[in-house]
């Protein structure tokens, strides 16, 4: 879909001419990293944004704050842009943007009669126990995989918690703050008021969405799509979208949630920097944002866009607009995604397998701890050579 | 079982430059293609390769039998080895059951569509398993799923096949047996065919009922083939791989991990290159230990 963008750059660029290669998403992050071993990287590419601190840790990308002028960090999500910084340098420049918030059945909610949007996390659990009790038994208020690291990641960064110490050299998921976050995510499923599915136990979301089964599921843009695809006529006036509730009140409203997306990525063996670095800042105007989203749906990564591709006078838009305000990034080491398996991991063996919370994030400690210990042996080793 | 007459054969000098000339071609693939990756895994398994080390081969430790003995003291290796040896244990005798049966019915002169069933026998060994994969998925689906229908026609409660780490195991283990029990069906009916009609009229002669034909003949003369088909399975159920990483990703609670999962996780998924050579080595000592053990089992029986 990049394809269609390229005319127009090489029509203003006439000495550069731009190469587009697509690979499937899910083969991306192997495909770069064997073109990296390989020494077969292109000039620039599209990462996915938690993938930058790998990519930097290998040394694959080139430093970015030289070239990153005001103009071009000014119209940006604070949150997202974060994403892109690695020990004060600047990696990337963000593409399009994905976070995870509310969808939700408006009619159900209405014929619960419960105070919405909430605006705390017990608030938003009174309206879920209204829900449930509006539905009936074998009804749900709210949609939670329970292998998905997100939500409970989610309501950690909600309630304050680092999720790793300061440097990332160790697990940091005992933190009350933590265990709060995860007391509340776990509750939901013991008091019923989410299902205990796994992604392969949804058999089709859609449907059961539209069949009352859950009245609510957190999770991401591409749904916005997806459920005006997918969502029975009938359903289509009966579903929005809210930004996620902070856990307590008077905390700054929403509260947060994922900076995710992809962000664009100069090569360190790039052939041709500058032309390279010509077509990315070109793909980064606001414009061309707008444009990417009318092909392709994905939420441009900068405000101004938003208003250009008219996202702004669409109310279910606009609640990512007001999330995307209130976003923070993961930890920064290469380790996260594994790291946030064993969350998930985690949360499953307390539901699933009973075991006893505290006792189950010591593990997850000491899980994560030995995951880091080459790390730390690493920014040791840093540390004694820069002396 | 000793080839007897055939004596060692006798050549000239000459003769056997020639014969290691006319080798050294396929030895040198071998050598290139199995005994170097052989050793340069095996090598591998020995450091600490990870992802920092693509970057920098001066990231990587020597770390001697470090992979293997965090290996033997990590509770998830023993899960896994538990959970791999569970599909072998339950499967091979399934599969070996349901290659017979299926053969025997084959085979029978009674039965009728015999070309069909064969057909619909093997079907599931030559279908793509992401397809099978869909279709299995719904019939375990707790809401939706015709088997847990079928229970709740007799009265039995409905089962989570896939969410439920106890049965979880048992749902991946049937769906492995249906799918390769065509093949080793196959065989038997092969092995079936080489038994000669006039034992089976000999013994209706002295008046042997079905029951018995089957116990004394049959039965007695399937177990070469019974030994082939149960060291393929053994094999191919050590390495089960496709199945869980389809239907399950091996969760849930990594209930359906096995030993090839494990190590495609560790290596491919997280890049520990190190630790996932040292998988691969102690599945191969599993694999020829019980391999060896079968042999040597049946070896002695027949004897």
């Amino acid at each position: 879909m990049v394809r269609e963008l390229v005319p127009e750059f090489e029509r203003r660029h006439p000495g550069i001419t731009v190469e587009v290669q697509q690979i499937p998403w899910t083969a991306a992050h192997e495909k770069l990293l064997t073109a990296f071993v390989g020494d077969a990287t292109p000039d620039a590419a599209q990462l996915g944004n938690t993938w930058v601190p790998e990519f930097v840790s290998l040394g694959a990308l080139e430093p970015l704050n030289a070239r990153v002028t005001a103009s071009i960090r000014k119209d940006s999500f604070p949150g997202i842009w974060d994403t892109n910084v690695v020990d004060g340098e600047t990696w990337g420049l963000p593409w399009y943007v994905d976070t995870r918030l509310l969808f939700y059945r408006t009619d159900l909610v209405a014929a619960a009669g419960v105070p919405w949007p909430p605006k705390s996390w017990a608030e938003w659990r009174t309206a879920m126990e209204g829900i449930k009790r509006h539905g009936g038994p074998g009804k749900f208020a709210i949609l939670l995989p329970i292998d998905e690291w997100q939500q409970p990641v989610i309501f950690g960064l909600q309630n304050g918690a680092g999720l790793l110490d300061g440097a990332g050299r160790h697990g940091a998921f005992r933190d009350p703050r933590f265990k709060e976050a995860m007391a509340f995510y776990l509750d939901l499923y013991t008091s019923e008021l989410a299902p205990a599915l796994d992604l392969q136990g949804i058999a089709n979301m859609y449907q059961q969405l539209a069949e009352g089964y859950f009245a609510m599921v957190i999770t991401g843009p591409w749904n916005l799509g997806e459920f005006r695809k997918r969502m029975p006529p009938e359903m289509q006036d009966r579903w929005a979208t809210a930004p996620l509730p902070p856990p307590e009140k008077g905390m700054p409203h929403p509260g947060l949630s994922l900076a995710g997306g992809s962000s664009l990525v100069l090569f360190r063996q790039a052939k041709n920097p500058e032309a390279a670095w010509k077509w990315l800042e070109y793909l980064y105007e606001p414009a061309q944002q707008a444009r990417f989203y009318e092909l392709s749906g994905d939420l441009p990564a900068r405000p101004s866009a938003w208003k250009l591709a008219g996202l702004a006078d669409d109310p279910r838009a606009v609640a990512f607009l007001d999330q995307l305000g209130s976003v923070a990034p993961t930890p920064k080491v290469p380790e996260w995604e594994q790291i946030a398996t064993r969350v998930a991991e985690c949360a499953e063996q307390v539901m699933r397998g009973g075991r006893d919370l505290d006792e189950a994030l010591a593990a997850l400690d000491a899980d994560v701890d030995r995951i880091l210990e080459k790390r730390r042996w690493m920014l040791d080793r840093a540390a004694e050579e820069g002396k | 079982m000793t080839p007897a007459g055939i004596e060692e054969q006798k050549g000239t000098p000459a003769e056997k430059r020639a014969a290691w000339l006319l080798l050294s071609p396929a030895l040198g693939a071998i050598g290139l293609f199995f005994a170097v990756p052989l050793i340069a895994a095996l090598l591998l398994s020995l450091t600490d390769f990870d992802i920092y080390a693509l970057a920098d081969p001066r990231n990587t430790r020597f770390v001697g039998a470090g992979n293997y003995a965090r290996l033997l003291s990590d509770p998830l290796f023993w899960k896994v080895l538990r959970n791999t040896l569970v599909f072998v244990a339950v499967g091979v005798p399934l599969t070996l059951a349901a290659s017979l049966g299926g053969a025997l019915l084959v085979h029978s002169k009674l039965a009728r569509w015999r070309g069909l069933f064969r057909t619909i026998f093997f079907a599931p060994v030559v279908t793509t398993l992401v397809a099978v994969a869909v279709v299995w998925r719904y019939l375990y689906h707790p809401r939706y799923g015709l088997i847990n229908q079928m229970l709740g026609f007799v009265g039995l409660p409905p089962i989570d096949w896939l969410g439920d780490p106890a049965w979880a195991t048992v749902a991946i283990t049937l769906l492995a047996v249906w799918r390769s029990f065509g093949y080793g069906l196959v065989i038997y009916v092969v092995g079936l065919q080489s038994i000669p009609v006039s034992l089976y009229e000999a013994a209706q002669l002295d008046g042997a009922s079905p029951w018995r034909q089957l116990r004394n003949i049959t039965l007695p003369l399937m177990v070469p083939t019974t030994l082939f088909v149960g060291v393929l399975t053994t094999v191919g159920l050590f390495q089960i791989f496709a199945e869980p990483y389809v239907m399950t990703r091996g969760g849930p609670l990594y209930a359906t991990t096995s030993i090839t999962l494990l190590m495609y996780q560790q290596g491919f998924r997280w890049w520990n290159l190190g630790n996932a050579a040292a998988i691969a080595f102690v599945l191969f000592a599993l694999i020829i230990a019980a391999t060896g053990l079968q042999v040597l089992v049946r070896g002695r029986k027949s004897a």
